[in-house]
Order: structure tokens, then sequence, then C-alpha cells
């Protein structure tokens, strides 16, 4: 009698303890699926720029830049691109001289290929862009 | 009922009990799957994909854009990283290769001039390996292999016991210091389900890291998989990785 008891103490116990669901896909919880995917988006992605940034999209496509995302240099833009009023959440324009630097400083680890320069060489710490255009910089 | 009443029962008898049992059961499940709310049809169907990624060493300009965009879109606190890149230096003669990541590579590297070695950038992840050694050492079930592919983190399950951590082999988990829950790469599942790529994927400007879905027909990765040589990280692990890396140097670890 005291062995039936404590066994339906256990099982109460225990079916209020393991989240619904439990093992329906291996020995974890379902719904931890669901929370995962329900996390907001940061990075809004290239096709939600170009709904909006059309002509940017088009002047890229035919320079260097073509396969490199608006956010890689305009950093994430979800909630520019979200908002009611994008105009109202302007993104900041990008910190040029580091970014510029950050992909094409020269270094030896980086592939023989790829457009380098010693920027202090180079420009000397001029602005980038007031030579290139980095929506279609020409070499 | 004595006891030679139950064994009155005979084999036809059994059976004729057993089968009606088995007419109650299917129909009973028959019920079950009628009257029980049909799953709503949803676009994103996990047994249609199995998730991976490609990673082209020689694509990697080491700028450390990932880094920052897997900081961004996943709140990773500063000084941890699910995403890092490393920098190695491999000399002739030399057991150890140099591999340096100053802060994870979050702002890129301080350039190098020596010619005379070889050097590479490897970006690093969670592997998503189908044989997990992290899924298989949580005592609770906090971390598994989603029907996709993804390795993911039940922050609501985890007792922050770090079991994980040390059986990763490729070190891509750490205990979150706000949460004290185990925190690693999702690869951008909340991003990956609704069509987009990875934030790494979508930031990284020379295409040396690409999301793959191995159960696609029309996905690049499985030509990508005919033309090159690829390599998983430490294979020896057996830890069915799938994160594949073209022209990995032997020196990577």
């Amino acid at each position: 009698m005291v062995l039936l008891a404590a066994l339906g103490v256990f099982l109460v116990i225990r079916t209020a303890l393991i989240p619904k669901g439990f093992g329906k896909y291996g020995h974890y919880s379902p719904g931890a699926l669901d929370v995962v995917r329900q996390r907001p988006l940061v990075y809004a992605g290239q096709e939600t720029c170009i709904l909006c940034h059309e002509d940017e999209g088009k002047v890229r496509a035919s320079g260097k830049h073509a396969h490199v995302a608006c956010e890689a240099c305009h950093g994430p833009q979800a909630a520019h691109a979200n908002a009611d009023d994008p105009a109202g959440r302007m993104p900041v324009l990008p910190d040029v001289p580091n970014l510029c630097r950050r992909c094409h400083e020269k270094d030896a680890a980086k592939p023989a290929g790829f457009p380098q320069v010693v920027t202090v060489e180079h420009s000397g710490g001029m602005y980038c862009n007031r030579c290139h255009k980095p929506h279609n910089p020409q070499l | 009922m004595s006891v030679e009443g139950t064994m009155d029962i005979s084999r036809r008898n059994l059976f004729a009990a057993g089968g009606k049992l088995l007419i109650l059961a299917s129909v009973g499940a028959t019920l079950e799957q009628i009257t029980g709310a049909a799953p709503p049809e949803e676009a994103y169907r996990m047994a249609d994909h199995w998730w991976g990624m490609l990673i082209d060493i020689d694509k990697c300009i080491g700028c450390g854009n990932c880094v920052r965009a897997c900081a961004n879109e996943n709140h990773v606190p500063a000084g941890f990283f699910r995403t890092w890149v490393e920098r190695y230096q491999v000399e002739e003669g030399r057991r150890q290769p140099h591999v340096d990541s100053p802060n994870g590579a979050i702002d890129g590297f301080p350039p190098t001039t020596r010619t005379d070695l070889k050097s590479f950038f490897v970006p690093k992840l969670c592997n998503q390996c189908a044989d997990s050694p992290c899924v298989q050492v949580c005592p609770v079930g906090a971390t598994f292999v989603s029907p996709d592919g993804v390795v993911l983190v039940d922050e609501s399950y985890c007792l922050g016991c770090r079991y994980c951590i040390q059986a990763c082999p490729y070190g891509c988990r750490y205990l979150h210091p706000a949460k004290h829950t185990v925190d690693k790469c999702t690869l951008c599942y909340h991003r990956i389900t609704q069509g987009l790529t990875t934030a790494c994927c979508e930031s990284c400007p020379t295409g040396a890291r690409q999301l793959v879905d191995f159960k696609n027909p029309r996905d690049p990765v499985h030509e990508f998989l005919r033309q090159n040589k690829v390599q998983v990280l430490k294979p020896y692990m057996a830890t069915e990785a799938k994160v594949y890396y073209k022209d990995l140097d032997g020196s990577v670890r």
C-alpha cells in the first residue's frame, strides 16, 4: 500500500517535471526548437535591403563588390528595415578607415590574389572613399 | 477464480482476445489522429533539411566580419565567441604552428609581413556534428541535434554543469556569464528556418563561408563536394562534423 502510494507520488511529480512533448524527436524538449526559432533578427538580409535600395544594388552588381552584402559594411539593419518609419532610424555611416583596412590592409596571410595595400604608403591616412567608390570600386 | 480457471483459456480464445485488443488499439490510435488537432501546415519542414557549412580557406581574408556579425546577431557577450578566426603561421621544421586570434579576430588581425612561412586564416565555429560528443554527455537532455541537423541548447533545461563544454573537441561552447547556461553557435537557427542565411555567411565579403543544406538537391554543395578536396576538423574524433573545409592544411586542429 505504501509502495503504491509512493509510486503514485513519484508518477505525479515526474509528470509535472517533464516538459510537454519530451522525447517527441529525441531525448529533449521539442519546445526548445520553437524558442530558438523565435529569436529576433538583427541582420535583415540582402534581399530585404534591395527591396528599397534597388539603385545601389544595381551600381554594386557591376563592380568588384558585387558579392559583398550591404550589411557586411553597413552593419546590422533589421531595426531600420522593420521600422514603421525606416527614415526615422537611419543607419550610421560606416567607419571608413577601419572598414576598408580590415579587408584590404596588406597581410601575408591573405590570399595572394586579393587586392591589398599598405594603407600608410598607399594613402597616408586619407579616407579611401575620397578616390574609390565603395559601391563600385575600380582599381 | 481458481488457478485452473485462468488456465482454461485455450490458444484459440487467447488469439481471439488478442485480435480484438489489436483492433481496439488501432481504432484508438486512429481516433486520436482524427480528433487531435491537425498540426498547422508549416512552410518550414525540419525533415526536408540537413544543415552544414562550407569554408573555403583560400578565400578567407581574416577581416573578422563574421565574428562581429555573429556577436551582433546573437548578442554574444564580450570576450566570448560562437565563431572566431585563427591565423596559422606554419614554419618548416617546427613542430607546432604559431596560431593567433586577437580577441577572436573581432577587429581583424594586426598585419603580418612574414613571407618566409606559410600563413592562412581558419574560421572556426560549431561543427554541427551529427554524432556530437557534447550531446552525448549532457545529463539532462538540454543539448541535442535537431531533426534538421543543428546542435542546439535548451536554455530552460540547461543546468550549467559545463560537461558539454569539456566534451566538445573543438572548443565551441562557453558558459554564458549572465544566463549561467551553456551557449553556442545555433547556425542562426532563427534565420535559416525562415529562408535567410546565417549572419556570418551574410556578412562574409569573399564568400569564404557558405551555409549549405545537404538535403536540398539543388544546393551547390553537391557540386562543390564533387569538385573540391575537403576535410572536416579532427576527423579521427568520428563526430560526423558537417562543417567542411576546402584546402585545409594538416597543421590545423
